[in-house]
């Protein structure tokens, strides 16, 4: 191929990136222009990219008269929540099985990777029946302990810690240190990226978590915001201002972890499908 | 290493019941049990809050013959077919150019996965605004007044289109993840021996990603499968059903109808149908895998 058939090619390459991307952000640019008109322009006779009359009155409307602060609210205290347990309960678990030589580790292990056979939409049946009969629907505990359980997180944490060299822990061994001692101050502190990466994927998928909370949940004051942002017709009409600026708020948290943590979100998603970043 | 270490150790056994624990304990409760109890109540009469009769397989044998049952799983396939391939070739392109690009590749890369990690019905929300017959910004550009989610052949290629939008940058990621793992010395070697351009994408590129096609295609089948929001919030199931999936019909089976026995044998069905799809197509990568090499 020569020179000027090359330079073709990335022409070609450039104006596709630039559609692509273009096309990508489209969507959330044109919620903005809604969100940021005044209700009557969006049914407007007249078509219009951008707003005639800039406001946020859309958005002073959506916090003073919906749920949405309130859903917000249960969004950031469940993710947390999930977070945290999902964290402790798995690194916990990962020592175990990486570090330790016990009876039965490797079937308690494989009966822990079948969890990845069975989709967790298949168990949402009895575990609806459980919770109704543990009188947990409609509360914090019912939204969060079944998101608990992670597989993946498991098996990230245990790959890794298979790859520390065992002159760490013999070294804190000879101290007299104690398993619990050992993963706290040896392989915790070196840890912490790993951590931290599966740390905010957890919370980005817990906070985006629809289909449980959607079964667990139907009073409106315990919805998250995946949840209560398919309520919004009933809490404020077909008002597409407000609805954009709903789903804008919505956006906004995880949208900005995102924007801050890009590196380690990306690294996250990565480590849990088994590629490295 | 392995070889040389005890299989127990003396010491072990009681911090890794304790460090154990936790984990285990909701494990059972949350996954254990309950998998084993979708198996158990698909073999009874059972409604939301009790189970009345132990039936056999008298569930199955009505799934099989329920004409309701097959159209859902036929609209998943549909769905399958409408995401699997374009979500990963997209996945490929965006990923390709976000590699070759180095100095926007930050912004492309940003651009591309944002939808990804934003909650499904921000994603509903701006489609049914976008999709709105009246108002709507793609009927406008269209020059059409079409009622696109009530459309018998447009509303499940338009729940396709806003879930490609909405996951393809997972793809991207990977196949992002698998571009970067390829020495850069190899395209230094070749671009010696003259090659350029498409000779270098065919010759170092695709053999380096193959594998990550594949597991892609893999976890994009079983996630497709998998629909359920997207067409719940924005078709709900409409028009006539021809957009109700195999998970809507468990979920209408089980929470509207009460019938959580046979709710419970279309979420057996469907687990045999992900796990045994998913055995084919891995199967079937690595046969193309060993055949091209």
């Amino acid at each position: 191929m020569n020179k000027r058939a090359s330079l073709g090619w990335t022409v070609i390459g450039a104006l596709a990136a630039l559609l692509l991307a273009a096309m990508w952000v489209a969507p959330l640019l044109w919620a903005m222009s809604t969100a940021l008109r005044p209700e009557h322009e969006t049914v407007s006779a007249v078509f219009h990219w951008l707003p005639q009359e800039w406001t946020l009155d859309a958005f002073a409307k959506v916090l003073a008269a919906g749920n949405v602060g309130r859903w917000l609210f249960n969004s950031a205290l469940v993710a947390l929540l999930v977070t945290v347990v999902t964290m402790a309960l798995s690194l916990m678990a990962a020592f175990a099985f990486s570090q330790l030589r016990f009876r039965g580790r490797t079937l308690v292990f494989a009966l822990t990777m079948l969890a990845f056979l069975v989709p967790f939409e298949a168990l949402l049946v009895p575990l609806f029946r459980m919770m109704n009969q543990l009188g947990l629907i409609n509360s914090y505990a019912g939204i969060v302990l079944p998101q608990v359980v992670a597989p993946v997180v498991i098996y990230v944490f245990k790959q890794f810690f298979d790859a520390i060299p065992a002159d760490f822990r013999e070294a804190a061994v000879m101290d007299g240190a104690g398993p619990l001692r050992i993963l706290w101050s040896v392989y915790l502190p070196v840890s912490g990226n790993i951590v931290w990466a599966m740390a905010i994927v957890t919370f980005i998928g817990a906070w985006n978590n629809f289909l449980w909370p959607f079964i667990i949940v139907t009073s409106n004051d315990m919805m998250t915001i995946p949840l209560g942002l398919t309520q919004t017709y009933d809490a404020f009409g077909v008002r597409y201002a407000q609805l954009m600026a709903a789903a804008l708020l919505g956006a906004l948290p995880v949208a900005l972890a995102y924007v801050v943590f890009q590196r380690r979100v990306t690294h996250g998603f990565l480590a849990a499908t088994g590629l490295k970043g | 290493m392995h070889a040389t270490r005890p299989r127990t150790r003396k010491g072990d056994a009681l911090p890794a019941v304790l460090l154990l624990a936790p984990f285990a304990i909701t494990f059972l409760l949350f996954f254990f049990l309950p998998a084993l109890d979708t198996f158990y109540m698909s073999l009874t009469e059972s409604s939301l809050t009790r189970t009345n009769a132990f039936i056999g397989l008298d569930n199955y044998v009505t799934l099989v013959q329920d004409p309701s049952f097959w159209a859902a799983v036929g609209n998943t396939f549909y769905f399958a077919l409408l995401t699997v391939v374009p979500l990963t070739v997209l996945g490929l392109v965006m990923a390709l150019l976000v590699n070759h690009f180095t100095r926007a590749s930050g912004w492309l890369q940003g651009a591309f996965f944002l939808p990804f990690v934003l909650p499904i019905s921000v994603m509903t929300l701006i489609a049914d605004w976008m999709l709105q017959p009246s108002s709507g910004v793609v009927n406008y550009v269209l020059g059409m007044q079409r009622a696109w989610f009530a459309d018998l052949t447009w509303a499940m290629p338009m729940v396709a289109i806003g879930t490609i939008w909405w996951t393809v940058g997972f793809n991207m990621l990977m196949f992002l993840a698998g571009l970067r793992n390829i020495p850069a010395e190899l395209y230094e070697a070749a671009a010696l021996d003259g090659a350029r351009g498409f000779t270098l994408f065919r010759t170092i590129t695709w053999p380096a990603l193959r594998p990550v096609a594949g597991m892609a295609l893999v976890l994009q089948l079983i996630a497709s499968m998998k629909i359920f929001g997207q067409t719940y919030i924005m078709t709900t199931g409409g028009p006539f059903n021809t957009t109700r999936v195999t998970l809507h019909y468990m979920y209408e089976t089980a929470f509207t109808q009460s019938d959580a026995g046979y709710a419970a044998a279309i979420a057996v069905a469907f687990v045999a149908i992900v796990i045994a799809l998913s055995l084919a197509q891995a199967g079937i990568v690595a046969w193309l895998a060993r055949r091209d090499a």
